[in-house]
């Protein structure tokens, strides 16, 4: 009894060390006052400040198509190369698979670096396309080692029966490989979209100055006081996630209950 | 190799270069204008205002410090119609021929300029050609009446660990985060020049710095607001215009220019010579000088302004008259602006600094 | 199955563009000088005492964050694994949810806690305890590390605890194992490869980091990322910056190759 609430304090302290930092901030986005460590009261206005606000508006557009255009990208080509590396010998596969985890292992700032001096070395102008760029090329990994597995597990004569039934290469892909990858897929791409929103080393190395997105934004501030509004966007974004993720967590217990029920009928 | 679904990956992958491509080369027609300035440095109200008059959509970006912004410009890593470079950095940027001279036809607000100011560009602008003046201050002591109860009118204040034990506090100093500002400190109390090219006399103002290592905190440039305002430190150096903003927020406390002397900086507009559209850059400038929004702007970013119309249509009296925001000529005889002081030095500059702070 | 090899091309060619040839750019400006001649300057001035210092204190800080890191999650990870939850992709969530919220908002949200009159000193005076001094020291960088990188701690020892089964356990408990025996003898050996890819991935991120560093230590503390940052981003010269940067990415390597060793599932691991 004791030791079961020893576990759970361990817990509960990790969980408030987790989050505390979590709960200032949005006990920020309600201060009253410009000045990070002053309290002037409660309010709301920087959630109304929040969307008059171009630029932090402009920060968010970015951040969010380049989040998602490059988890698409990186999706498709990692998911085709994995389809690909599949049916290679041992030793090609395991060199490729050693590239694509250069970039998970490698520092961020050394990737960040390398990418900059790539794109300045041939003259390319820094800018909305060189960090999408460089987006797709840290998140092909995540892609790839989502799908592998799911490719690993996959039963080979179900693709093969589907053939000897009349169905033509890609349609079987299609019908049987795809679905069975799937859910490998798209944690690939969740992965990756959530690498991209967070990403602030990479993005800082390779945007030039003519873009910005949230986390670049959040540097510049950090030297001269963040701006309320953010703690307020960010409020926002976090809540939305979070009640996201609880009622996907519902349905899934209840679709888990609904099964059960019909079994044992 | 089913050819349907290699058509169908290679579809794929055209759409994918066809995305990536035109993003890449977004270009719209609506007229731009690329503005490179200080982190709040400007009303954002100002910008939607010369967005609507002017019909040119503003495209702003900001840095830290001079330094921060100079590579940005000299590599053409991204090209600016408008910078807000500080006095030396101009300086240094007209020598590397990386500005082109102003048209004053486009420019007429500039009578709103007070000459005084105009005259003081000069010494790093002559003629005053490739700068126009669009914020200007001191750098001085900000420190917290409640928790020091002496009365700080030197540098010393700064490097002095008896009289900040004295107070009780055996280290908690805000120094400035940036090259020059902080070795001109050093230099000016020691009783030299903060322009000092010296090799001998910047070895005693590193010593200086590294002795006082200990007794600081942090070191900041704008972050010094924050914590003085929430207490968080007695005592800080700190550009006079956020003096006012702080002091509005902290009534307890007091800016300070040391009797040593100090530095009166100029952060003034120029356009690169990169820059693709000299015409808006103009107009900008022009717009800048007007005196609504001179005004506008330093309600907001609370820097003193060089516009003398600008100044007289302030309405609350005690920032009129702040000697904060526009000291009198006793406290700006002893300040000094800086100097470019050629490449050599200003590495040697760095490398003291970065001696200083990894200590 | 027929040959798909060629679905891997696209692939191929943007690793070939976007991560080899930047690499061997970088170790292209690391060894040569401004005017193109080949040296071995940029790499030695890590020998530099600035550098010097920066390196070692990056190194140390991360190794103490490494390792409070996986002092505080394995403890962790045993007690989710015995709750036996059933749907566990919920723990992962729990773990994960933090980070999204900006790292860069969370980190400055350590300052609230860490100052002087920051919320943790207002608790520890309320207690009459004595209050710390954190912000702006080596501490402050150590607890933004933890902070930042302690779920990349759980999750991969987490994920491999699970999957050790039950028949394993009770069966060495059959044989007459007591529960620290079965905890060196079985729990542990097993689950070596998640701290090892739990050690990786908070190590690597530490050591080079300059964004937590810039927050949280004032610019008092100067970590190597700092230095190496500051050659590309102010001083503008990257033969300095690219030989510092080779520096780093050799210690990576070499304390990936020390890792590679004790780790015996080489591929398909799983980093989540």
């Amino acid at each position: 009894m004791v030791k079961k609430l020893g576990q759970k304090l361990y817990i509960a302290l990790i969980l408030l060390f987790l989050y505390a930092p979590i709960f200032i901030l949005i006990v920020l986005s309600f201060n009253n006052s410009k000045s990070r460590s002053k309290w002037g009261g409660f309010t709301f206005k920087w959630y109304v400040e929040l969307f008059k606000n171009d630029s932090i508006m402009n920060a968010l557009y970015t951040t969010l198509i380049i989040a998602f255009l490059s988890a698409l990208i990186a999706t498709i080509i990692g998911t085709a190369a994995s389809v690909g590396m599949n049916s290679m010998r041992k030793v090609p596969r395991t060199i490729l698979m050693g590239i694509s985890n250069i970039p998970m292992l490698n520092a961020d700032i050394v990737t960040g670096i390398s990418l900059m001096v790539l794109f300045l070395a041939f003259n390319y102008t820094l800018g909305f396309s060189s960090v999408l760029m460089s987006h797709i090329t840290f998140n092909i990994p995540y892609v790839i080692l989502s799908v592998m597995p799911k490719l690993k597990q996959l039963n080979k004569s179900t693709y093969e029966a589907a053939l000897d039934l009349g169905a033509s290469p890609s349609y079987a892909f299609y019908k049987v490989v795809l679905p069975e990858i799937f859910p490998g897929v798209l944690s690939g791409f969740l992965l990756s979209f959530t690498m991209s929103l967070d990403d602030f080393v990479i993005t800082h190395f390779t945007r030039g100055n003519s873009i910005d997105t949230l986390s670049t934004k959040i540097y510049a501030e950090v030297r001269k006081g963040i701006k309320p509004e953010m703690y307020a966007l960010s409020t926002l974004l976090f809540t939305s996630v979070l009640i996201l993720l609880i009622i996907v967590n519902r349905r899934n217990d209840r679709m888990k209950h609904h099964e059960k029920n019909r079994s044992v009928k | 190799m089913g050819v349907k679904m290699k058509r169908i990956v290679i579809a794929l992958l055209l759409v994918l270069t066809a995305v990536v491509g035109l993003a890449g080369c977004k270009k719209s027609n609506t007229p731009t204008i690329y503005v490179y300035n200080w982190g709040e440095y400007i009303d954002p109200e100002v910008i939607k205002m010369f967005e609507k008059e002017t019909g040119i959509k503003v495209k702003y970006d900001d840095f830290v410090q001079n330094e921060d912004m100079y590579p940005v410009i000299q590599t053409g890593s991204a090209k600016y119609d408008v910078v807000c470079p500080s006095d030396y950095m101009i300086q240094k940027m007209i020598k590397e021929d990386l500005l082109q001279e102003i048209n004053y036809d486009n420019v007429p607000n500039i009578s709103n300029i007070d000459p005084t100011y105009l005259k003081s560009a000069e010494e790093f602008d002559p003629g005053n050609k490739y700068s126009v003046p669009y914020c200007w201050g001191t750098v001085g002591i900000l420190y917290n009446k409640s928790m020091i109860k002496a009365d700080i009118d030197s540098w010393g204040a700064l490097f002095d660990k008896d009289f900040m034990k004295a107070n009780g506090y055996d280290g908690k100093v805000l120094m400035i985060d940036s090259v020059r500002d902080a070795l001109g400190i050093a230099l000016v109390y020691l009783g030299y020049s903060l322009n000092s090219t010296n090799p001998a006399e910047l070895e005693e103002a590193k010593n200086l710095l590294k002795d006082q290592f200990p007794m600081v905190d942090a070191y900041v440039v704008d972050q010094v607001r924050d914590k003085m305002i929430g207490g968080e430190n007695p005592i800080g150096v700190i550009y006079s215009g956020e003096a006012i903003y702080t002091q509005r927020e902290n009534p307890d406390l007091e800016y300070v220019v040391p009797k040593e002397g100090s530095n009166i900086w100029i952060d003034g507009w120029v356009i690169p010579k990169n820059a693709p559209n000299k015409e808006y850059a103009e107009k900008w400038i022009d717009f800048m000088c007007r005196p609504d929004i001179a005004l506008k702007n330093f309600e907001y970013i609370t820097y003193s302004t060089p516009n003398s119309a600008a100044r007289e249509m302030i309405e609350d009296v005690d920032i009129k008259n702040s000697t904060i925001a526009f000291p009198d000529s006793s406290i700006l005889e002893r300040c000094k602006t800086f100097h470019y002081l050629g490449e050599e030095v200003e590495t040697l500059y760095l490398n003291k600094w970065n001696e200083v702070k990894s200590n | 199955m027929k040959s798909r090899k060629w679905l891997s091309f696209p692939y191929i060619i943007w690793m070939a563009i976007f991560i080899i040839i930047p690499l061997l750019m970088v170790i292209y400006y690391g060894i040569t000088t401004k005017s193109g001649t080949f040296t071995f300057d940029n790499l030695a001035l890590i020998a530099d005492p600035i550098n010097r210092t920066a390196l070692w204190l990056s190194i140390k800080l991360s190794v103490v964050s490494t390792l409070i890191c996986l002092v505080l999650a394995y403890p962790l990870a045993l007690i989710l694994n015995n709750m036996k939850l059933k749907n566990n992709s919920f723990i992962v969530l729990i773990f994960i949810l933090p980070m999204w919220m900006n790292f860069l908002l969370r980190t400055i949200a350590w300052q609230n806690i860490l100052e002087n009159t920051g919320v943790l000193n207002t608790i520890l005076k309320f207690l009459h305890l004595p209050t710390l001094e954190l912000i702006n020291t080596p501490s402050a960088i150590v607890f933004g590390m933890v902070y930042n990188f302690l779920p990349f701690m759980i999750l991969p020892i987490y994920n491999v605890l699970i999957k050790i089964s039950d028949d394993t356990i009770n069966a060495a408990r059959d044989l007459g194992a007591n529960y620290f025996q079965t905890f060196l003898k079985i729990i542990l050996p097993l689950s070596f490869p998640g701290i090892i890819s739990g050690i990786t991935m908070v190590f690597v991120p530490s050591l080079t980091t300059f964004v937590i560093s810039t927050i949280l230590g004032g610019s008092k503390v100067v970590l190597i990322g700092n230095v190496i940052e500051q050659q590309f981003k102010m001083i503008n010269n990257w033969h300095t910056g690219s030989g510092l940067s080779l520096v780093l990415m050799v210690f990576i390597l070499i304390s990936m190759a020390i890792l590679a060793k004790y780790d015996k599932e080489a591929e398909g691991k799983s980093v989540w």
